[in-house]
């Protein structure tokens, strides 16, 4: 650390060991927890997977065109992720709230995709408690897009906080980095869900 | 990097109330967990008591089947989750800064959080018993003991419920003390020059990182089951009930390893400065502790060997159970080699260490029976897997954690516990424990099912049972005695010093108790064992700076305020949705200030 004997030195934010700060270090740990909560759903879905006493079967109700749609978007949404990251590390503002707000919405557009399958799925009679299929579906889809809605409100609180007067701080690209990871994570376990719900066949 | 004398701002002695609800010193949140966990262990104690005094003579009448199984339950939850993990919670927050030589841990007031999420949760469990009636299903809430059908009352609820808060609390927890370890070490504190405390706590941390998400997904399964009618568990409409025993134990065995690793530390630490000698094969103690880490993931089934695993997964895991057997051994012989040839001072924490490498031996040795699926076929479910499980965890964990007592107690409050009833209490303890447990082996192999409120006279168990409830007394008066202990040496003057047992670590190298800033200068770390090292070199303390202001973050309140929201969704989870709805106010407001609080 520089010799700066005049600069406040917070008791927990010196230079640290490994030279990452400690906020991104936790969010790595914390996405290696979140990799057995999706874990365990998932295997609890493949556990299940053929249990169903009655129909409706997955077969007969999945809409693989609608809900690859909506993975698009939600891999649009990496996309924008990445350029608010570069717009914050770069100091490009402008381009990083735009780029804030376009991820939100197209998380929001996801989220609007799952409501949108859910309400069709129960009008078709798949509700939650009818068979096997239903309950590990909606219970492991139905903690994504919750993983996805708290994303959203994570980034939206750090739109909001950037539009302050003091701006995100000196730690500018580090939040934005960090929630940037959070919501690649939630992006690429969406697509292994994506996948064995949908695309592996019965 | 002697950082930290930037400018100004002083935390002032505060000794209110307030001081201490909007702390952040993780010495101050130390002192509550452990004094927390402590009261936890009483209650427990308490509940164990009733239990064995119900079961002292065939056909007792003391405790009907009913509360039977709900102080059985509530026993073994209260000593798991709210007694022998805070305390070690309570060490790990007093002692990971002090001993990695930091000044707090990397998130002060998310340490806050969880220490008061903690308490929420282990009121909240503890209220059931006020509210319709505690958990009964076990604290491994086998289904369909645990399904709505066969328990009908909220108690199962309850359960699920104050596991998931406990859960977050200690995910936080666990978060905060793994990126302090790797992140927040002094200059020259390499990984391995880590206390092998300070080892040990890393492999909890990553253990109940990496388990605790398994375990809440089952729990929420649970709740969907109890609260929503779904069938994840009940095989009537598809379910599995064998799935809840994979994903509870997937959690259950890690957790084992949560409650013992941190008193394997605490024994690591003790028997060397009391051997006034290093640790002998510190990196095998290491790499053993981070291979029964691993090893920890892949044994889970051996808790399964009488559901019909079938062939291969039953030699699979019955390899794994006993290849774990050998990480534990190795440090056995560490132990023993540390004290082998040592000048050994036997005070109380020495008795407490030595104590817990010989029960916890036979625990192992009678881990590694049922380790075998034929023998654990007459084993599973009778007396002598409590007799097992109280071996490692009473004599293996507790006894660590009297060790820890006696060892910190002087770093903790600058005075020095009574050896005299140390020792008394430390015999009547280690009596009433082999009084109380090591009966249940010959109950168990004469066949005595564990879980049972009641029992006929002339099956042979009534003399045992009469043993292990007297011996069950026996341990009351030990801790009666330590409660007096405690007592007595609080209303002394400060005796301790510095470093009254001539200790290795960082600790050690400054005042009794601590001040807030733990160190006046960060001290530098040239060995393994530092302040050996400094003394053998002729190396002096640096000397504290004439202007030696630290900043230490202030004290927040906003811990408290989400730890309130968190409760309320909980509360809500189980009554009404507008309850839950306000706790999910309070806690975005909380973190909201939270975020937009000034830390410096
Ligand atoms: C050498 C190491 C160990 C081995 C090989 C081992 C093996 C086993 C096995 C096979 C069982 C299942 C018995 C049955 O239900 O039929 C068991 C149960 C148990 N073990 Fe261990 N164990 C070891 C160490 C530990 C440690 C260190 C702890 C805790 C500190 C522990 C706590 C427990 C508990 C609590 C149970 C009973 C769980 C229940 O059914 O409620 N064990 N052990
Ligand atoms: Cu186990």
């Amino acid at each position: 650390m520089a010799a700066a004997a005049h600069e406040t030195q917070p008791a927990t934010q010196h230079a640290t060991t490994t030279g990452i700060d400690n906020r991104k270090v936790m969010m790595w740990i914390f996405l290696a927890s979140e990799c057995l909560f999706f874990g365990a759903l998932i295997s609890t879905y493949l556990i299940f997977k053929g249990d169903s006493l009655v129909g409706p079967y997955p077969k007969e109700i999945l809409n693989i065109p609608v809900t690859s749609t909506s993975t698009f978007v939600l891999l649009m949404s990496s996309l924008t992720m990445v350029l608010a990251v570069y717009g914050a590390q770069h100091g490009r503002l402008g381009m990083m709230k735009v780029m804030l707000l376009a991820t939100i919405l197209l998380g929001l557009g996801f989220l609007g995709f799952q409501a949108y399958e859910f309400t069709e799925f129960v009008h078709e009679g798949l509700g939650l408690t009818t068979n096997q299929f239903g309950t590990s579906f909606f219970v492991l889809t139905g903690f994504h897009g919750t993983h996805v809605a708290v994303g959203v409100l994570y980034l939206l609180s750090l739109l909001v906080a950037s539009n302050r007067r003091t701006g995100l701080g000196r730690d500018r690209a580090l939040h934005i980095d960090i929630a940037g990871l959070y919501w690649h994570f939630v992006d690429v376990v969406w697509i292994v869900i994506f996948t064995i719900i949908y695309l592996i066949p019965n | 990097m002697a950082t930290a004398i930037g400018v100004m701002t002083h935390a002032e002695e505060d000794t209110g109330l307030w001081s201490w609800l909007t702390t952040v010193d993780h010495k101050r949140i130390g002192a509550v967990y452990t004094v927390a966990g402590f009261i936890f262990f009483m209650i427990g104690g308490l509940e164990a008591v009733a239990v064995r005094t119900q079961l002292a003579v065939p056909n007792g009448t003391v405790l009907d089947a009913d509360r039977y199984n709900q102080f059985f339950t509530m026993h073994a939850l209260t000593m798991i989750f709210l007694a022998i993990m805070p305390m070690g919670a309570g060490f790990f927050n007093y002692f990971i800064p002090l001993q990695i030589g930091a000044r707090d841990v990397a998130f002060p007031r998310l340490n806050a959080l969880s220490l008061w999420i903690f308490l929420g949760g282990g009121l909240l469990l503890n209220s059931s018993f006020f509210l319709g009636g505690a958990p009964n299903g076990g604290w491994f809430g086998y289904a369909p003991l645990s399904s709505i059908e066969y328990a009908k009352t909220s108690g199962m609820t309850f359960y699920v419920v104050g596991l998931l808060t406990l859960g977050l609390s200690t995910l936080i927890a666990s978060l905060n003390f793994a990126v302090t370890i790797i992140n927040m070490r002094a200059p020259g504190m390499s990984m391995m020059r880590l206390p092998v405390f300070i080892w040990m706590v890393l492999v909890v941390a990553f253990l109940l990182i990496l388990s605790l998400p398994v375990l809440t997904v089952g729990l929420l399964q649970l709740y969907f089951d109890r609260v929503w009618g779904t069938s994840f568990f009940s095989p009537a409409t598809g379910g599995d009930p064998i799935l809840w025993q994979h994903i509870f134990w997937i959690f259950g065995h890690p957790e084992v390893y949560v409650l013992i690793l941190p008193s394997m530390g605490i024994v690591s630490e003790v028997l060397p400065v009391m051997s006034k000698k290093p640790l002998f094969g510190y990196s095998a103690i290491v790499f053993a502790g981070a291979a029964i880490g691993v090893l920890g993931f892949g044994v889970w089934a051996h808790h399964m060997f009488t559901t019909g695993l079938g062939p291969v997964p039953q030699v699979v895991f019955s390899a794994s159970t006993m290849a774990i057997g050998i990480p534990t051994g190795i440090k056995i012989f560490n132990w023993l080699g540390t004290m082998y040839g040592g000048n050994i001072r036997f005070v109380t924490a020495t008795y407490f260490s030595v104590a817990f490498i010989a029960l916890f031996t036979i625990g192992g040795i009678s881990g590694v029976m049922h380790a075998s699926p034929p023998i654990d076929g007459h084993h599973q479910d009778s007396y002598f897997v409590v007799a097992h499980l109280h071996y490692v965890l009473f004599g293996g964990a507790i006894m660590g954690i009297f060790a820890g007592l006696f060892y910190w107690f002087p770093k903790m409050s600058g005075r020095m516990l009574d050896e005299t009833l140390g020792k008394i209490g430390f015999w009547i303890m280690f009596v009433g424990m082999n009084l109380t447990f090591f009966p249940m082996h010959f109950l168990g192999l004469a066949g005595m099912p564990r879980r049972i409120y009641t029992y006929d006279a002339d099956l042979g168990w009534d003399t045992w049972n009469m043993v292990a409830t007297i011996g069950s007394y026996t341990i009351a008066t030990s801790v009666l005695i330590f409660v007096i202990n405690v007592i007595k040496t609080m209303r002394k003057d400060k005796d301790a010093g510095d470093d009254p047992w001539g200790g290795a670590t960082l600790e050690w190298a400054t005042s009794s108790p601590p001040p807030a800033h733990d160190f006046d200068v960060i001290p530098e770390v040239r060995d393994r064992d530092p302040l050996w090292y400094d003394r053998d070199h002729g190396i002096a303390r640096a000397a504290v700076p004439e202007h030696n202001h630290i900043h230490m973050p202030p004290p927040s309140y906003f811990p408290l305020i989400v730890a309130l929201g968190a409760l309320l969704i909980a509360v809500g989870s189980m009554t009404h949705l507008s309850v839950l709805g306000l706790g999910a106010v309070i806690a975005i407001y909380g973190v909201w200030g939270w975020a937009l609080e000034p830390t410096d």
